[in-house]
């Protein structure tokens, strides 16, 4: 059960926050950082200079009314501007507030060496006191004070107050689930704890900083954009010192409210407004989707992965694997083999080893119990070496393992391998199962089968991936016909077969060096030069705190497939900026046929032919298309912070369609607003 | 149908077909394969190299390039400063035409370094026979110039990640023997038969029917109109340009010269698409800019063959049209066809007095020019409308949630940059440049040295009209074209200053800022295409580079363009 993020857009408390920030905002030592706001202030500190002038006694200017009018507009679409950057930084402040609330003060068992008798002392402090590297201790019912990593003992934890996730996970020392989050709460047994950050620069603390604009910096396509921004705004700072001159020599005077009318509605006030909510609001996404990006650039990159690194189990398959068959050996009674394997199994606690016993008790076969119990039981563990397990025990030895492992084992002694068995082993490996040996006394009696399961919708979302353009990669330690065959029915790309750490990285490497940007989740130690090397790196909350340092991004529900939603976060992103864009500069087009004609209204009367609009008269025209332009910013608030929809359906149709809604939208929805404004403001003017 | 219609289609359809195997050819010299015309040329530039000591096999970074071409063009500009104002004792005047003064001999030179050929003088009395040769050259030098940039972008863009991008002096060599030297021989022969002249004799005495002696100038023009359409240089052997019969004799030497004037622009879009085996991509360039070049073309001939109401209302028919500062010989549409295509192309050769026009048809020949990339320049053409594409590749890529790339490279914050630096220079000169005119007009300020008289006085029509020739002058220099809307009266020291330095800042800027992009991006890692990339090849990214020309070029140029050639507009047409 996931906890509801959800919140809406504008809740009563974070607008009166935005508010008051959009007051403070005005700054122009704050303001200086958006270009194109900064030059919209200027204009609006001119108009106050000029109502103050008109106050003074100068009449070429038009009237006080209609002057102080144009510097309240103009103030408005300034406080617009800031007012969404403002509540995107309430709603991102706020949102990382209800995950800061889970590491709220909470008292600490700090653990100090005591002389050189390594007893321990405890004592309890605030958990505001503890410094990295200090060590912790925690028992049942305690809340974890602070990140840190187990150096000592396994505990179930409940992670609901982080992830929302109800049920409890487990932790353990040495491992890849090594890491604790503060906040959460230990349900049973002790660990002992090593802070691993330093206090305030925990991720979350890294995140709430981003997004309340201390450490925000620019992303490279966000630079880029405020470039082009820039460059829009000379062309118009060029076309309204020009005028000057141009309406000296068609004789007619504009007062400088209609220079400085003019130049707001041209240059890209809407994006430029919007420009940093959008930023912010990409990052505040992610923070809803439980993902902790380290950097806005990260989020960005997200969305131009081209290849997508997916473990198998968790992301691909559910969980372990299952044993679903059993295969005696030619000659072998079934009911005998079955309870031989459960011997085998007794003592493996593995998942597959309980679903082997799951599998034979569902067949009817009950408990057995090997002969003599309590003499001569010996349980042969698992290792890395012999790649088998079982029991030995009075003058039977039961093994378990892969075919090789069992094959060599059987050779060894001289026995050989059956031909029916290989064959049988051949067929489960085509079909995706893992085919498990059986073999007593160095003979072979059997094969268990064991299969993944394929969770449901995966193959959807994948076919998405691929409409997107990204490729998929399914990394797993099985060998390459079981991964061909999961890989071929879960719908990926391709598949690291057999895979080491070192394979990971080898794979990552070669995509970047033919230019693909690579993207990858991972939660063990041995996964973090990887997601270093990635282009996205994605570590588990539950991973070490090697990994979750080596990647840009931490998933705090530990679920794999949350990639495919951080790639479409980045999408969206970039894609809300270039549709606003085309928008705003669109939008010139109207601005242009309702201010032009009515600045040479007295001396060239032909050009009435362009206000196209029939605006009511050069007054209402100019305001009409400066309230257009300011009251634009807040109703596209909304959109700019949920950003624009995602569709994967291919580049082209993408641009198509953006094209047709933002970009001919922009050019005819001002023609329309401008219009009805001027309907109203006629009625004043 | 009409037959001027009939024939102004023949002469747009026929370059355009035409330049499609020519771009094939220089597909061919760029890439450096054989061609037929090998054993002539070989021999040639092997000498050209060993004389200079350059090794055209070396290649060079873009930077290398860069200083290689501006170092070049700068010892051009000393040779021809030190010619035009020193030709009147120089050999090769038969005509004792005296030497050009100094503010003249800048703006000529400048004018023909920077392939604008904008002539404040008049060929008959302002230069002599070595002049003219000596900006004959230059018509080859500087188109050569642009091709050989264009050469180096093209380098750049290919598949794979490079600092080297080929030999400059080899580039620029090729293009002036192997693709303008032979296309010129053509041309010029053609004209040749049809009547211009070409000799080193001075002027040609005739008696008149009345019994008086007339002295006819001629002198090496077929050569020289033959380079300057090609070359998209413009630059005529006589004052009044290919309306005079010595240079462009009938409608079958229009023909000819019309074609010459977009054939070489077209065929190098075409021959990137060949160079980069992306012929889709030549398509999607070549349909933005023929779909651009009609829309501007239509309106013209149609208000060209429509006649002029102000006429019409004294009473007299037009059954021809508006042929008003028109030849008899070509007539409105193919006039319409030539004032359009010389203003795209940067060209700005005349066969007609552009003055004349109707407004909107001087509107179009103005927006062919600040658009400067409808087809274009020889080289230079390719070069601006690269740097709409790049601008159109980032809105687009971002507008589908990708970090914007082309041809596999990632459009960044640095090309950005560049990019917008370089389209800002256009709309910076020519609207101050037509602010301070006429400002200056406005309030006819007494102008001393500059100018013999208050500013008014360079003005031969007042009102929208007046704004138009200064906006136009502007414009024409700003696109290296060179075409006058004339009546303005440009030969002082002002004009020739002012026209002069914004010629040579438009030239030189739009030439390195392409190339330092395309530098850029072959630095960087090629990534392939996924079906995530946005193809720009496609019809929808034609549509984007269209709307973003359309819109990028009207949002600057709006105002000065309502207030001259609009207003002109629908004044003359209100009812």
């Amino acid at each position: 059960m996931k906890r509801q993020r959800q919140s809406k857009l504008f809740e009563p408390a974070l607008v009166k926050e935005a508010f008051k920030q959009s007051f403070i905002k005005l700054d122009p030592r704050i303001l200086f950082r958006n270009p194109v706001m900064f030059t919209v202030e200027i204009g609006t500190a001119v108009m106050l200079g000029v109502c103050v002038w008109i106050l003074m006694g100068e009449n070429t200017q038009g009237s006080f009314a209609y002057n102080f009018i144009i510097f309240i507009i103009l103030l408005l679409t300034v406080l617009f501007a800031n007012f969404a950057e403002a509540i995107a930084e309430a709603r991102g402040k706020a949102q990382a507030d209800s995950l800061r609330k889970t590491r709220e003060d909470t008292p600490a068992k700090l653990i100090q060496p005591v002389g050189e008798l390594y007893m321990d002392e405890i004592i309890v402090v605030s958990s505001s006191k503890l410094q990295k590297d200090d060590v912790f201790l925690c028992e049942a019912g305690d809340i974890i004070p602070m990140d840190g990593e187990i150096i000592e003992g396994i505990a179930t934890i409940d992670e609901s107050a982080i992830t929302g996730e109800s049920a409890p996970v487990i932790r353990e020392s040495g491992g890849d689930k090594s890491s604790v989050t503060g906040g959460t709460k230990v349900l049973s047994d002790k660990i002992k704890v090593r802070v691993t950050v330093q206090p305030g620069e925990s991720f979350l603390d890294k995140m709430i900083a981003l997004v309340e604009g201390a450490s925000r910096q620019k992303t490279p396509n966000e630079i880029a954009l405020t470039i082009l921004l820039a460059g829009f705004t000379l062309i118009f700072i060029i076309v309204c010192v020009t005028l000057a001159p141009f309406a000296d020599y068609a004789k007619t005077s504009i007062p400088i409210s209609a220079y400085i009318s003019l130049f707001v509605c041209l240059i890209p006030t809407t994006i430029g407004g919007l420009l940093s909510a959008i930023g912010i609001a990409g990052m505040d996404r992610a923070l809803r989707a439980n993902v902790i990006a380290k950097s806005g650039k990260a989020v960005e990159t997200a969305g131009d992965i081209d290849v997508l690194l997916l473990d198998k189990t968790g992301t691909i398959t559910i969980g372990n694997r299952k044993a679903t068959n059993f295969y005696p050996a030619n000659g072998i009674d079934e009911n005998a083999f079955i309870k031989a394997c459960v011997l085998a199994s007794r003592a493996d606690e593995t998942p597959e080893g309980k679903s082997i016993v799951e599998l034979a008790y569902s067949r009817g076969v009950q408990a057995v119990t090997p002969h003599g119990e309590g003499h001569n039981v010996t349980f042969i563990k698992f290792t890395a070496e012999t790649r088998s397990s079982g029991i030995d025990f009075e003058n039977t030895r039961i093994r378990k393992g892969a075919f090789d492992a069992i094959r060599n084992l059987c050779k060894q002694a001289g026995n050989n391998f059956p031909n029916e068995t290989a064959e049988k082993v051949r067929i489960i490996s085509s079909n995706g199962g893992t085919p498990l040996v059986v073999s007593e006394n160095e003979k072979v009696t059997g094969v268990i089968e064991l299969q993944d399961i394929i969770k449901t919708g995966i193959h959807e979302r994948f076919e998405r991936l691929r409409k997107m353009g990204i490729k998929t990669v399914m990394v797993t330690g099985d060998n390459p016909l079981t991964a061909k065959f999961i890989a071929e029915k879960a719908g990926v790309d391709d598949f690291i077969a057999e895979a080491k750490p070192e394979d990971k990285m080898n794979y990552i490497r070669k995509e970047q060096q033919a230019g693909k940007l690579v993207a990858m989740m991972g939660d063990g130690t041995n996964d973090a030069p990887a997601l270093a090397q990635a282009d996205v790196g994605v570590a588990m909350n539950s991973g070490t705190a090697a990994a979750k340092e080596a990647g840009n991004m931490v998933d705090l529900d530990n679920d794999p497939t949350k990639l495919i939603e951080v790639v479409e976060i980045g999408k969206q992103l970039l894609m809300t900026r270039g549709t606003l864009t085309t928008f705003s500069i669109a939008n010139d087009v109207a601005k242009y046929f309702a201010i032009v004609p009515a600045l040479f209204i007295s001396s060239i009367p032909v050009l009435q032919s362009l206000n196209i609009m029939g605006l009511h008269s050069p007054q209402s025209a100019i305001l009409s298309a400066v309230i257009f332009n300011a009251i634009i910013i807040p109703l596209l608030i909304p959109l700019a912070l949920k950003g624009v929809a995602y569709k994967p359906i291919g580049a082209s149709r993408l641009l198509r369609r953006n094209l047709l809604y933002y970009g001919l939208g922009g050019i005819l929805i001002p023609f329309i607003g401008i219009k009805l404004i001027d309907l109203v403001v006629a009625m004043f003017v | 149908m009409n037959t001027e219609i009939t024939g102004i289609i023949f002469i747009f359809l026929t370059t355009l077909v035409l330049s499609y195997p020519l771009g094939k050819y220089i597909a061919k010299i760029f890439s450096g394969d054989k061609t037929l015309l090998d054993p002539v040329f070989n021999p040639l530039e092997k000498i050209f190299f060993r004389l200079s000591g350059i090794d055209a096999s070396k290649e060079m970074t873009w930077k290398q390039s860069l200083v290689a071409l501006l170092v070049i063009n700068a010892v051009w500009f000393l040779l021809s400063m030190f010619v035009l104002m020193c030709q009147g004792w120089l050999p090769l005047n038969p005509d004792g035409n005296p030497s050009m003064t100094a503010d003249c001999a800048f703006n000529t030179t400048i004018s023909f370094v920077s392939n604008t050929n904008l002539q404040h003088y008049s060929g008959e009395s302002g230069t002599t026979y070595l002049s003219q040769l000596l900006l004959m050259l230059f018509q080859f030098i500087s188109a050569g110039t642009g091709i050989a940039a264009c050469a180096i972008v093209f380098n750049a863009l290919r598949e794979r990640t490079a600092d080297k991008l080929g030999n400059f002096y080899n580039y620029f060599l090729k293009s002036c023997t192997r693709i303008l030297l032979p296309l010129s021989i053509v041309v010029a022969v053609i004209l040749i038969f049809r009547g211009s002249p070409m000799t080193f004799d001075g002027k040609d005495t005739t008696i008149s029917m009345q019994g008086d002696t007339l002295n006819v100038s001629t002198g090496p023009a077929a050569a020289m109109i033959a380079i300057k359409q090609l070359g998209t240089n413009g630059g005529g052997y006589f004052g009044a340009n290919s309306a005079v019969p010595f240079e462009n004799p009938d409608y079958l030497t229009n023909i000819v010269e019309n074609a010459s004037i977009f054939l070489i622009p077209a065929a190098l879009v075409f021959a990137l698409g060949f160079y980069l085996r992306r012929k889709k991509l030549a398509w999607m360039i070549f349909g933005v800019m023929t779909v651009c070049s009609l829309i501007l073309i239509a309106p013209t001939v149609y208000y060209e063959m429509k006649g002029n109401p102000a006429i019409e209302k004294m009473g007299i028919s037009q059954p021809l049209g508006n042929m008003e500062g028109k030849e008899v010989r070509f007539g409105p549409a193919a006039s319409a066809l030539w004032e359009i295509t010389t203003t795209n192309t940067s060209n700005g050769s005349v066969n007609s007095m552009h003055d004349s026009s109707m407004p909107i048809s001087g509107m179009n020949a103005m927006l062919g020019m600040m658009i400067n990339a409808i087809y274009g320049g020889v080289g230079v053409g390719f070069l601006n409308f690269f740097i709409f594409i790049i601008i159109a590749v980032f809105i687009s890529g971002l507008m589908v949630g990708r970090t914007p790339e082309f041809l596999g490279k990632k459009i960044e914050a640095r090309e950005v940059k560049i990019a917008m630096i370089i389209f800002l220079i256009h709309p910076l000169l020519i609207m101050t440049g037509t602010a301070l005119a006429s400002g200056l007009a406005a309030i006819d300020a007494p102008m001393g040295w500059w100018y013999a008289g208050n500013a008014t006085g360079w003005l031969n029509n007042p009102g929208h009209h007046g704004f138009s020739e200064m906006l136009y002058e502007y414009t024409s220099s700003s696109a290296n074209n060179g075409s006058g809307f004339e009546g303005l009266g440009d030969g002082n020291p002002f004009w020739n200053i002012t026209c002069g330095i914004v010629m040579l800042l438009s030239r030189f800027l739009p030439i390195v800022g392409p190339v330092a992009i395309a530098g850029l991006l072959a630095q960087k890692k090629y990534i392939p295409e996924s079906s995530g990339t946005l193809k720009t090849d496609t019809g929808t990214f034609g549509m984007m580079v269209f709307a973003i020309i359309a819109v990028l070029v009207g949002l600057s140029f709006f105002t000065a363009l309502a207030l001259g050639p609009l207003a002109e507009h629908f004044t003359l047409f209100a009812k």
